[in-house]
């Protein structure tokens, strides 16, 4: 067992985990952060999407005792319920899901992809989304939900500044 | 109210008695034109902050104190017998905390004449043993340490193959667990005497796997002898019952909860072993204990659609009239009967188009393979790919127009039952689709260099989407003037949720955020069937809605001194109970609740049977036009035109995401999906989300959903109809048809993969136009 500390959600959490421990089971069973999905455990599926450094990862394929000073983002650090994130309330609107379980992921790669590029173009939010597997076929409105996203923060950075 | 009305007894075949219970069923409240508040609108599914942030809480993220993870060891021979099996170095591991396996498991029949953990093992996947550990890197770490030495038994994995007299046994008493199914109506040798044109083809169809992606899974826990458990499931209810048969256990004391599913598509619609793995691992390390399968135990030991071939034969008139239709089934169940699979593949044939004669034989087979599930619109599926398949090899051999040979053979009748259909939509379904898709307008496009497009259609029909009795539900008004809606189903990730507060929201008078459905409970709601066959929204929406009515009848009792008038000169509506002549007369429902207060009202609703006289199915059509590369064999589906009835829309956003969804799916099963069994090792070799090949997003062409909405009024109170499992059931046709329409050769076998295709080419030229 090795003691490291993560950095999730903007707080420090310190554990202890075997070497071998993925980022994913890291966050799912040491922090009991179940909102980031297991479903292939291989980098398939793109369930497991969180933000590391900004960037969307599949944390199944990256080892917890790698992830030391590294700022990891999962979907429980977006937004709230009253000020949900516009990728949420894009979601929401858009029913871009149905039975929920790569909802996360899917939410997170298209942070990814807003954080880098608050502009996308259709092309650029499909590939956002490209490795990220919905058994439901919501992918259509997937595709809406990340659209209206951009539009909603651009219209909130007009406002705000 | 509910309440029983009549109790039939019925004598049984095997001369026992059993009775049929009739509760009462009201009549339609909302006629077709009824200018309604809640139900037909899009409203976003009430969940959705819950899935949105990663707080809904599925069977996989129940986190208990000290909960153990556990993982299943699992035969890695298609066929064996165990010689000896020692599990000591597993259990000596730190962090193992519970070990089962045949020598020490008590011993609960599972699937036919077999054991939870048996002797002799019949697909590569069958459970050896099983592990409960600290963490899940420890449990597989014990799997490892757990000794087994096995007999290799021949085998056999292919459906052509098992049939044969030499073939090796699944079972000793052969392949076949049953004799063919036969049903005939008229004579079809006489039938096909009358045809002027016959069309006689082989299809087959692969196994495809549903992956869903929460694995199964169950978290379980026990309080003495009360076991709880989470699990991933369909049907609560059911898994209830079957738990507390295999654990000796009275079903009070038995809890089962499903608040959020990651998908289930049919295969989650009985218990599984795991959950009784889970139960007894528990017991034993006397911690909570959760079971999920990982990606690979999900394809192989969690169900899978049987692959069929099918023998097709039909008859026409030179007009396009059939005369005989003839099929003959054969179809892989795996090695085990799983129960519940219900999958009627010979089914469209005797349903979906008129015809005096028609004959249909179906053979289960068995095969050293997981055990086939239930999976959308199981046996129709397959089914419908053959026969509107074989359909337009009609219309080509006669020379018709596809769409026009379907309305030439148009039935308002189920022909089985002899009774008239509660509404006729396959008829719009196909006007409503061709004209939107632009079928009879339709220019196909000069070539372009290797690229050849084409169109295509299919229609289905299906037994499901009507929905039965019996289910309950309870509707509780608070003194706030919100409300519970109490009942025992669950939403498998369909939008029960929102669909059926929507239906009582509706009946009390009150917008729907007043309205909370509480589901997927067996100690917290009444009983409510398994989420199957597309019925939940027309099993439970009836019975919702006439708890709610109940509940209605008592606040305008109590609101009719307040306002000085009778109950009968009342009405509510959004949130308000109004005097019908005067609406500026009206008080709040939440000040009427207030003034009663600490007193509540309550209603009790239950699902009444359908109507004798009537057949209750669903229906649709789906067009489609596809681009052929010739020299690649990649089929690009261009556009997708898709009119569904559902009966009454409740809401048209979750109808459209059904469709849309299906539709994609049925992609998949048309173009990439098929499980590989390697024939020398009985081994799945795609087991995985890597090389088992479901769409992703870049696979999408444009659907279009043209909704019908025609109120269903025929079937029960609400009108509504079910649309999971629909949409799926005519896409692989439609795109085999289009396929043939663009470069004119025809796949009979699916998927119609690269190689299928660039081989039919090859060989059968591609046919000049």
């Amino acid at each position: 067992m090795q003691a490291i500390t993560l950095d999730v959600n903007g707080a420090a959490h310190e554990l202890l985990v075997e070497p071998r421990r993925t980022l994913l089971d890291a966050l799912r069973a040491s922090l009991q952060l179940t909102g980031t999905k297991k479903v292939c455990d291989m980098g398939d599926c793109g369930a497991c999407t969180v933000l590391v450094d900004g960037r969307a990862m599949y944390a199944c394929l990256l080892l917890a005792i790698d992830c030391q000073g590294r700022a990891i983002t999962t979907i429980e650090g977006l937004g709230s319920p009253d000020a949900p994130d516009p990728l949420q309330a894009a979601f929401v609107q858009a029913d871009a899901y149905q039975c929920g379980y790569c909802t996360p992921g899917q939410i997170m790669s298209l942070k990814g992809l807003l954080l880098d590029n608050p502009a996308p173009t259709d092309a650029e939010i499909l590939r956002a989304v490209s490795g990220n597997l919905c058994r439901c076929g919501a992918y259509p409105n997937i595709l809406r939900a990340g659209r209206r996203a951009a539009e909603l923060m651009a219209r909130t950075d007009g406002t705000d500044h | 109210m509910a309440r029983i009305t009549k109790v039939e007894r019925v004598r049984r075949r095997d001369g026992r008695d059993r009775y049929v219970v009739h509760e009462d069923t009201g009549a339609p409240t909302w006629g077709p034109d009824a200018a309604l508040a809640v139900v037909g609108h899009p409203h976003p599914r009430v969940e959705g902050y819950e899935k949105v942030s990663g707080r809904a809480t599925y069977a996989s993220d129940v986190r208990l104190p000290g909960q153990l993870y556990a993982r299943v060891l699992r035969s890695p021979l298609p066929h064996a017998r165990l010689r000896r099996i020692d599990t000591a170095r597993a259990a000596a591991l730190p962090g193992v905390y519970g070990v089962l396996s045949s020598t020490n498991a008590p011993p609960i029949r599972w699937y036919e004449t077999s054991y939870l953990f048996d002797r002799t093992l019949r697909y590569v996947g069958d459970e050896v043993a099983a592990v409960a550990a600290e963490t899940e890197e420890i449990a597989e770490d014990a799997l490892r340490l757990i000794d087994v030495e096995y007999e290799p038994l021949p085998f056999v994995v292919d459906l052509a193959a098992a049939p044969r007299p030499d073939a090796p046994k699944v079972w000793e008493s052969g392949n076949r667990p049953a004799r063919p199914r036969v049903r005939q109506r008229g004579d079809v040798d006489a039938g096909f005497a009358q045809a002027d044109y016959v069309v006689d083809e082989v299809y087959t169809t692969q196994s495809a796997l549903h992956n869903c992606l929460e694995p199964h899974g169950c978290t379980a826990t026990w309080e003495g002898d009360h076991l709880t458990l989470w699990d991933s499931t369909q049907s609560v209810f059911g898994v209830r019952d079957e738990v507390a048969e295999a654990l000796g256990l009275p079903i009070h004391h038995v809890r089962v909860i499903k608040q959020y599913m990651g998908g289930g598509f049919g295969s989650k619609q009985v218990a599984w072993k795991h959950t009784v793995i889970a139960a007894l691992l528990s017991r034993q390390a006397r911690r909570p204990v959760q079971l999920m399968l990982d990606r690979e135990a999900e394809n192989l030991a969690a169900g899978n659609r049987n692959p069929t071939r099918q023998r097709v034969r039909l008859g026409a008139r030179r007009d396009g009239s059939l005369t005989a239709i003839h099929a003959h089934v054969e179809q892989g169940v795996g090695a085990y009967l799983l129960g519940g699979e219900g999958s009627e593949v010979s089914g469209p044939y005797r349903s979906l188009y008129r015809c005096p004669n028609v004959r249909t034989e179906q053979v289960e087979i068995y095969t050293n393979t997981g055990p086939a599930a239930a999976f959308r619109a199981p046996g129709w599926v397959e089914g419908a790919f053959a026969l509107e398949s074989a359909m337009d090899e009609l219309a080509r051999g006669l020379g018709l127009d596809p769409l026009e040979l379907r309305r030439r053979n148009y039935t308002a009748e189920d022909q089985e039952h002899s009774k008239p259909y509660s509404l006729d939509g396959l008829r719009h379904c196909y006007e409503r689709a061709a004209e939107a898709f632009g079928w009879h307008s339709y220019q196909r496009p000069a070539r372009r260099g290797s690229k050849r497009r084409g169109i295509g259609l299919a229609a289905h029909d299906w037994a499901g989407g009507g929905g039965w009795p019996p289910a309950y539900a309870w509707v509780k008004l608070n003194t706030d003037g919100t409300a519970d809606v109490i009942t025992g189903t669950q939403d498998i990730g369909t939008g029960t949720r929102t669909g059926l507060a929507q239906v009582a929201a509706e009946a009390l008078g009150l917008p729907l955020e007043r309205v909370a459905l509480r589901l997927g409970d067996t100690q917290a709601g009444p009983y409510a069937p398994v989420s199957a066959g597309s019925a939940t929204q027309a099993t439970l929406g009836p019975a919702i809605e006439q708890a709610a009515v109940e509940a209605r009848q008592q606040l305008l009792m109590a609101a009719a001194p307040m306002l000085d008038v009778a109950p009968a000169q009342l009405a509510v509506r959004d949130g308000a109970v109004y005097v019908v002549d005067a609406p500026d007369r009206r008080l709040k429902v939440a000040e009427v609740m207030e003034r009663i207060a600490p007193h509540m009202i309550q209603g009790a609703g239950a699902r009444g049977p359908n109507r004798r006289d009537r057949s209750v199915q669903t229906f649709g059509a789906q067009l489609v036009e596809v681009e052929v590369d010739v020299e690649t064999g990649e089929v690009t589906v261009l556009r997708l035109v898709a009119c569904h009835d559902c009966g009454r829309i409740i809401n048209p956003t979750l109808v459209e995401s059904q469709v849309v969804g299906g539709i994609i799916q049925g992609l998949g099963y048309a173009l990439s999906e098929e499980r590989v069994v390697d024939p020398a090792s009985g081994i799945v070799l795609n087991a995985n989300l890597e090389e088992y090949k479901v769409p992703t997003v870049a696979d999408v062409p444009s659907i279009v959903n043209v909704p019908l909405g025609l109120p269903d009024l025929d079937a029960n109170p609400t009108g509504a109809k079910g649309i999971g499992e629909p949409p799926l059931v005519p896409t692989a046709p439609a795109i085999a048809n289009a396929v043939f329409d663009a470069v004119g050769v025809r796949i009979r076998a699916l998927p119609l993969s690269r190689a299928s295709l660039l081989e039919a080419l090859a060989a059968g030229r591609e046919a000049p136009r």
